[in-house]
């Protein structure tokens, strides 16, 4: 009987370690609920410089895609009435013209794309008008990246790692938010 | 004899659980250091548009969010569009440009998230804009969630 007892308060005598897990899977839980992990998505622009009472560059008429959106979210493209499905074909045929068509632009790097919103046109819209015109501007990188040979265009920004982009650099894509009129 | 070795195959049984809790912590260390806490309250509504040419932000540090949509009041109800910055509501939009100049000279790789509500008008946005052009934050980014097509 003592000799038992003996033997069991020995094996006693080392930490119990089982329940650190729990305690570790406890602190692990907090963390996974309390912090967020997901990666901000979004459509990146560049804001223009703030002008001091000098007129912007000038730009020639036929280089310039004006995109109106009203209050109600309609879209006029080049003083027509279009659907938003409507925009990234017509931003396409327009950057891509090469001074083919006298309505469309004269080179990629001179085209402008202009998007001009009233102070009541629904955010969502603008974004839509936005998204379409950053989709056709990729669309025609991805051609051009397959051309040169690559999968896509991120394939081929992959590929140049620091080199000059040559693709960004034919196809600039210039978008201008214009200052909305001052009623 | 035999009952020996029978014992012994007994007490070498369980699994050893000494390593558990260092593979755990090192999961958990690996969620404290990946992760950054969210450390504002939002007090306006921010339902996100859809987009679909999306561009990822990877490095968390340089973003400064501005948060602009309906006021949340009391009982789900919503209130007039205002603009957050931080931890508080901006009242006049003239002090976005102290605001993000300040927070420029701190990071001068500064990217400004805006996540504006999907209701919102054109109107408060481009009024933020002119500001951060002020300010001289040109670097903008337009929160938008990725848009599934079915």
């Amino acid at each position: 009987m003592a000799g038992l007892l003996k033997k069991k308060k020995s094996r006693e005598a080392e930490i119990p370690t089982a329940s650190m897990a729990d305690i570790a899977f406890l602190l692990l839980i907090f963390f996974l609920v309390t912090t967020t992990i997901d990666v901000d998505t979004g459509i990146g622009m560049v804001l223009p410089p703030p002008l001091e009472d000098e007129t912007p560059p000038p730009v020639k008429e036929r280089n310039m895609l004006k995109i109106l959106i009203n209050e109600q979210g309609q879209i006029l493209l080049e003083d027509r009435p279009s659907a938003v499905n409507m925009v990234r074909g017509e931003i396409k045929k327009h950057v891509t013209n090469f001074g083919r068509e006298a309505n469309y632009s004269e080179s990629p790097n001179k085209a402008v794309i202009s998007i001009k919103t009233a102070a009541q046109t629904p955010y969502n819209a603008y974004i839509d008008v936005l998204d379409e015109t950053w989709m056709a501007y990729f669309e025609i990188w991805d051609s051009e990246a397959r051309q040169k040979g690559h999968v896509d265009y991120t394939a081929y920004v992959n590929a140049i790692v620091d080199g000059p982009n040559e693709i960004r650099e034919k196809f600039p894509a210039a978008i201008s938010i214009a200052e909305p009129d001052t009623q | 004899m035999s009952s020996h070795f029978k014992k012994k195959a007994n007490t070498k049984q369980d699994i050893p659980t000494a390593s558990l809790p260092d593979i755990i912590f090192m999961l958990l260390i690996f969620f404290m250091v990946t992760t950054v806490l969210r450390e504002t309250t939002v007090q306006v509504r921010t339902q996100l548009p859809q987009a679909e040419a999306l561009t990822k932000i990877d490095q968390k540090r340089l973003v400064s969010y501005i948060w602009i949509g309906p006021r949340k009041l009391e009982r789900l109800q919503l209130g007039e569009t205002a603009v957050q910055i931080d931890d508080a509501l901006v009242e006049d939009l003239g002090n976005i440009r102290t605001i993000m100049y300040r927070k420029l000279t701190e990071q001068p790789k500064l990217i400004v998230s805006l996540r504006v509500d999907e209701t919102s008008e054109m109107g408060i946005v481009t009024g933020v804009e002119q500001e951060l052009r002020q300010a001289g934050t040109l670097r903008i980014n337009y929160s938008t969630k990725r848009l599934i097509v079915q």
